[in-house]
């Protein structure tokens, strides 16, 4: 008996060696570029030129420019994640609606941009949205104001929601297709109209989908610097501009990497938010 | 018999261009047990569903106690459905999910926690409001759905194949727990069923349906008994239907043997079918039955032997408590009261009916 259990015992352990060799590959790639890179920002963010440990480039944020820069990219970003769940939320809807053969056609239409090279994508507006751009041109054809919004937060909003309303609409159509439709049934079996069925059923059936939504256009928005270097010229500095310039034209990777620092505390809290009511996953399909 | 409640009068349901009810006529009277039975596709989930109001009838009207509520929507209808896979509220708690049709129609907090109370108790499972749905077995989940929907004080409890998820010790026990629930509450249960088992043992009245037609109504002991047709005969249990001739008033030719029955009125030398419950042919010696016979199968089944017997042409399933080894020679008697008759379909519509069913 005692035998028994002991080879049952060693197969599980076999089972778990094999499992772990099987990670091998993605544990290495995960260490040489995820956790040496992370090691790397912390070791330069919390010490000095000479070398010596230091808070300086962490509270560096404190400065007005970086804190202006931060302050914008989280209004920014706030701004364009509550325009994507407008969006997203009725067009999640419509799609969860539809029958199959239309629905995947529809989803495939919505997912086809996806595939073309995000800084093309971005490049596209910058043509589309200059003075004498696509758009200009076209209004003025019709007599119509020109739109100069090219160089303006407005223009940076714009091009994070585009880039982003994928990444909220997916998690949310990921929540509704998995209510059965007989529960919104029972609901109105139960004496409740349209909308009322809509804000006591469906909506807290989608909040871990809204959820994941949310975290997952917040923080690249949060975190970008190409859509507001391309749409925002280089008058509007987002705190992901600054740790940019930071490492790439002053050259001074301590401040950047302390900067991101700061950066990454946001992300984690965001994360930590999403993990908490998405226990299901909703996220996990992209 | 109880005062009429509802009425279906002449409903037609199509689905993208298939034909799922056809001028389907019932009548559902107060306080009454009755079950839609049939096999998949034969539009009893349709005919419950337009009772609900889920699905707009193409054609016909929904009268419900001397009001057409034919195009009344869900919410506003005095019936309640418990769902298939109970359909419960995951986000909400169980005295929440019981709660949902009080708060939605602004009963006091008071008079909600009683009904709470009044409706676990019910359903035995008294001390589970605080407990979430996803924690309990699916059992205790279709109680938890029951309970949510007899909190309304419906008029009309419509259950749409609730007991299909459990398992068959368990629906045994939750068919006699909806019997005493129905004679509590002392309101109308529409239950829908493709179990002729389940269907026997709980209804005041039977529907059995296919292919969006109504094949026979009555009470369980009529259905089984007395089939109108070789498809109610067939789906309900099993049976020996049989092509044979009524020779006259009481007799009935059956494989070239002359055979005593019970039914007039169907003429001389006119073809009938004969239903025939395997529990009801006797095996006797071979010099004692009014036909002869060799038993080709055996299988022993708990309570009783199934056993074949090829006589005349035709293999004939007969159940007995006695036991007669493969290959003996046996006569086969019927007593005449066990003999149904059944007059031969008469339109292709019905024959198609009685042979894919």
């Amino acid at each position: 008996m005692k035998d028994k259990k002991d080879i049952r015992v060693q197969k599980i352990m076999n089972k778990k060696l094999t499992g772990q060799l099987l990670s091998a590959p993605y544990l290495l790639w995960s260490l040489i570029f995820i956790l040496v890179p992370l090691g790397m920002v912390f070791y330069y963010g919390l010490t000095d030129k000479t070398g010596i440990f230091t808070i300086e480039n962490v509270t560096a944020i404190m400065s007005a420019e970086h804190a202006k820069a931060l302050w914008l990219s989280i209004g920014l970003s706030l701004v364009s994640t509550f325009i994507c769940f407008l969006l997203a939320y009725p067009l999640a809807m419509i799609l969860a609606n539809m029958n199959v053969n239309q629905h995947s056609f529809i989803v495939l239409i919505f997912i086809l941009p996806m595939w073309m090279n995000f800084l093309l994508r971005t490049l596209a507006w910058q043509t589309l949205l200059e003075k004498t751009g696509v758009i200009n041109i076209i209004l003025q054809f019709f007599h119509l104001p020109a739109l100069n919004i090219i160089n303006t937060p407005a223009a940076i909003i714009l091009g994070m929601v585009y880039n982003f309303l994928p990444f909220m609409v997916l998690p949310i159509y990921n929540s509704l297709v998995k209510i059965d439709p007989n529960v919104v049934n029972a609901a109105r079996d139960l004496g409740a109209n349209v909308i009322q069925t809509f804000f006591k059923i469906i909506f807290p059936l989608t909040v871990p989908g809204v959820i994941s939504g949310i975290t997952m256009v917040f923080v690249p928005a949060l975190t970008t610097f190409v859509i507001s270097k391309l749409l925002g010229g280089s008058k509007i500095l987002l705190i992901g501009n600054v740790i940019e310039e930071e490492f790439t034209q002053a050259g001074n990777w301590h401040l950047g990497s302390g900067l991101s620092i700061v950066l990454m505390v946001f992300i984690i809290f965001n994360m930590i938010i999403s993990a908490v009511f998405d226990k299901n996953g909703e996220g996990n399909m992209l | 018999m109880q005062k009429e409640l509802i009425s279906l009068i002449d409903i037609s349901k199509s689905f993208d261009g298939e034909l799922v009810l056809d001028e389907l006529n019932l009548s559902i009277h107060e306080n009454e047990f009755l079950t839609l039975l049939g096999p998949s596709g034969c539009g009893k989930t349709t005919t419950l569903r337009i009772l609900g109001g889920f699905v707009t009838p193409d054609k016909g009207r929904v009268v419900f106690d001397g009001q057409d509520i034919t195009s009344l929507p869900p919410n506003r209808r005095q019936l309640n459905t418990v769902f298939q896979k109970y359909a419960l509220f995951t986000h909400m708690n169980i005295a929440e999910n019981i709660a949902f049709g009080l708060k939605i129609k602004n009963k006091p907090q008071s008079y909600i926690d009683d009904k709470i109370k009044y409706a676990l108790k019910l359903v035995n499972l008294e001390g589970y409001e605080k407990r979430m749905p996803d924690s309990l077995s699916g059992g205790q989940q279709q109680r938890i759905a029951i309970a949510r929907a007899i909190v309304n004080e419906p008029k009309v409890l419509l259950l749409d194949e609730p007991l299909g998820a459990l398992d068959l010790k368990l629906r045994q026990d939750m068919q006699y727990e909806l019997i005493r629930l129905k004679n509590e509450l002392g309101i109308t249960f529409i239950y829908v069923t493709h179990d002729q088992e389940e269907a026997l043992t709980m209804s005041d009245t039977i529907v059995v349906m296919n292919q969006g037609y109504i094949q026979q109504i009555g009470t369980p002991e009529t259905i089984y008994n007395e089939p109108e047709n070789a498809f109610v005969a067939d789906f309900i249990g099993d049976s020996n239907i049989i092509d044979s001739l009524m020779i006259e008033d009481k007799l009935v030719s059956v494989l070239g043997a002359k055979f005593a029955c019970v039914d007039t009125g169907f003429g001389t030398n006119k073809p009938v079918d004969v239903v025939i419950r395997p529990e009801d042919v006797e095996l006797v010696k071979p010099e004692e039955g009014t036909i002869q016979g060799v038993v080709s199968h055996l299988i022993f089944k708990g309570v009783h032997y199934e056993m074949e017997v090829m006589a005349n042409g035709f293999e004939w399933l007969v159940h007995s408590t006695q036991m007669f080894p493969v290959g003996t020679e046996v006569g086969i008697r019927v007593n005449p009261f066990n003999i149904q008759i059944m007059n031969k379909p008469e339109s292709e519509d019905e024959e198609a009916a009685a042979i894919e069913g």
